[in-house]
């Protein structure tokens, strides 16, 4: 008697909590996969550099008190003959220092990416749910929707619509409202990745027993899909996540290499290449390479987690 | 499968019916005709009067009537820039992008389906874990860095390749069609453009043409004509390569559209003079037919491979039930 009241005290606390983690498959493989904790690492540390970029950052790249023309294109400070000291990866074409424009360019570009996959995630899980569980005809006309919106590439999508509201806002307007509209034009655009994923896996664990045991003890639909099922298709949504968020970052990249994303003023990893590239055929090679070399190494350590997480959870994706 | 085709072109139609709806009302929304037609110094009576004679101020289905119309019989509208026909200024731009995709295309069908099978058949060579850690780096690059880095190299370090444009090119068809598959100088123009099209599609298709070849060659019947002696070299590339194929088919046929969105990134790096830049510069000059046109244009081509795609894979495919249903 007292042992089961000690076990039914002891299950909701804290460390058991860890404890399961530390017993989880997805742990054990961790420790096992050196790709894995490094890319992990790297992307911790983009987190924190995301994360704490105004404190870590030498200048305000927002500040234009503290940009002087003078300095635009110094190259990095190991560049012996022109390098300054003050000004380590060197400076933008606007005598920006680059190490700070960067800092505060991954924080745009990582804030973008994940709002808009939480945009998507939202949007998606929601739909799916709803399409798996409800069947029929709602199903059917929702995944006919789910075909014709990723027979469109995103790209596409996101082109058209970001071209047509600069061209009707003006790019003045346009440039403060870049970043809600990348997020929502990305989040929108991409919500059928997790609404078919979702929509599997709900018709598979629709046939288990316990959604049969919580539709007779009469729980509503909303919360037998949102309490009941959806923990059990976590899975799948981890997997497309990471994969998700790299996309997000290299479509935000590519729609500000276009002038449709971030302006200059407020740049992105993506703006800030864009603004280097007019500068790459003078021999300024920096303000284009070392953003680039830091976005690929960003979207790289994603989708090798993305991998990872695939080889290892193994989820039944939505194939075709 | 009558069904199945009427059911597909019905929904092709659909899509194009809300395609032509979205592109009108941002022809309705952008801009303004009579800003175009006439100065500043006329009269608001004069602006109204001609309005209501240009049916500006007619109810909008009314108007999209005319403009459905009018779309139906290819008139699109005259671009206020090149001041001609909208869709001519687009078709004359669209073999310069068509090239693109072509030669995309065939670059990567011929590097995905080698590297794909032989990493498939060979998991744990040296040479296929290379391909699996270059097509993982490949998918994290974004298409301009590809471009810029190439250009780098190629055009600006070795002096190799141009940088830009499309080179010498040819007439065909009266000339309707400029191509630059013809000269020299046109080839080694479309050289770049085409490798930073297909490094987007690459990497995805050796993954999933590795992908469901493994998968192949788990099955039965693989395993059975291994065991009734067929040569290996029957087994893979007869036996197991048909159906591998079957889903790179939808895949690859959606990807083609996603090509088309993705040559305005590459147009733009390599100012290719096809249908994208056409897009972007419309774009910044607020040139809304050219962009209503872009659209129409655009849209078409998505719907029609779409369609396409669908039919020949319900006519491969003999698992699929044509009803259309899942």
């Amino acid at each position: 008697m007292t042992d089961q009241t000690q076990i039914l005290e002891a299950a909701p606390a804290a460390p058991s909590a860890w404890q399961r983690i530390k017993d989880s498959h997805l742990w054990h493989s961790f420790t096992r996969d050196r790709v894995a904790q490094i890319s992990l690492a790297i992307f911790v540390l983009y987190a924190v550099m995301a994360l704490f970029a105004p404190a870590i950052a030498p200048y305000d790249p927002y500040d234009p008190s503290q940009i002087d023309i003078l300095n635009s294109e110094i190259p990095p400070s190991w560049d012996e003959a022109e390098g300054d000291e003050n000004f380590w990866l060197g400076t933008d074409a606007q005598g920006r220092d680059l190490w700070s424009t960067i800092l505060y360019g991954t924080r745009v570009s990582l804030m973008i990416g994940l709002c808009a996959v939480a945009l998507q995630a939202v949007l998606g899980i929601c739909i799916g749910l709803v399409a798996g569980y409800f069947g029929g005809r709602l199903d059917s006309l929702l995944m006919r929707l789910a075909d014709v919106q990723l027979s469109f590439s995103t790209m596409m999508v996101a082109i058209v619509v970001l071209a047509v509201f600069q061209a009707t806002f003006g790019t003045e307007l346009y440039q403060d409202l870049a970043m809600i509209m990348l997020i929502l034009v990305i989040g929108i655009a991409e919500w059928p990745q997790y609404a078919r994923t979702i929509r599997a896996s709900v018709l598979a664990e629709k046939r288990k027993e316990y959604v049969d045991a919580a539709r007779v003890i009469g729980l509503r639909a909303p919360r037998i899909m949102f309490r009941h099922i959806l923990p059990n298709t976590l899975s799948p949504i981890l997997v497309i996540s990471t994969v998700q968020v790299a996309n997000a970052i290299i479509a935000e990249a590519s729609l500000s290499f276009l002038g449709l994303g971030m302006p200059v003023s407020e740049p992105s990893l993506g703006s800030l290449i864009s603004s280097g590239f007019e500068y790459i055929f003078s021999g300024s090679w920096w303000i284009t390479v070392i953003p680039g070399v830091v976005l690929v190494a960003l979207v790289l350590v994603m989708n090798l987690l993305g991998d990872w997480l695939r080889d290892v959870l193994n989820p039944k994706l939505y194939k075709g | 499968m009558i069904a199945f085709l009427i059911k597909r072109l019905f929904q092709a139609i659909v899509v194009m019916f809300v395609i032509s709806l979205i592109s009108f009302s941002i022809q309705d929304n952008l801009g303004d005709p009579l800003r175009e037609l006439v100065g500043q110094s006329v009269s608001e009576e004069e602006r109204q009067a001609l309005r209501d004679e240009l049916g500006l101020n007619d109810p909008f289905l009314v108007q999209y009537g005319r403009f459905a119309r009018n779309a139906l019989q290819g008139d699109l509208g005259t671009s206020y820039f090149f001041k001609e026909p909208a869709l001519e200024v687009i078709l004359k731009k669209l073999p310069a992008t068509l090239e693109l995709v072509f030669g995309a295309t065939l670059i990567i069908v011929l590097l995905s389906v080698p590297l794909g099978v032989y990493s498939a058949i060979r998991p744990s060579s040296l040479f296929s874990r290379a391909v699996m850690g270059l097509s993982i780096i490949g998918i994290s690059i974004p298409v301009f860095l590809t471009a810029i880095g190439l250009i780098y190299l190629f055009a600006i370090e070795l002096g190799w390749m141009p940088s830009y444009g499309r080179g010498e090119t040819v007439d065909l068809f009266n000339g309707w069609w400029e191509t630059g598959f013809l000269t020299g100088d046109g080839l080694l123009h479309l050289v770049l453009p085409c490798f930073t099209l297909a490094s987007i599609m690459l990497p995805l298709f050796i993954r999933l043409i590795r992908a469901e070849m493994m998968e192949v060659l788990q099955s039965e019947y693989v395993k059975f004509a291994w065991a009734k002696g067929i040569s290996p070299r029957r087994i893979y590339f007869l036996h197991a390569l048909k159906n591998t194929m079957l889903p790179v088919i939808t895949v690859g046929g959606v990807q083609i559209g996603t090509m088309v969105a993705y040559t305005i990134l590459t147009e733009t790096v390599f100012q290719w003079p096809g249908m994208g830049f056409l897009f972007l510069e419309a774009v910044n000059r607020v040139d809304t037919p050219l962009i209503v046109a872009y659209l129409i244009v655009v849209g078409a081509i998505f719907v029609i491979t779409n369609t396409i795609v669908d039919l020949i894979y319900g006519l491969v495919n003999p698992t699929v039930k044509l009803a259309g249903k899942k």
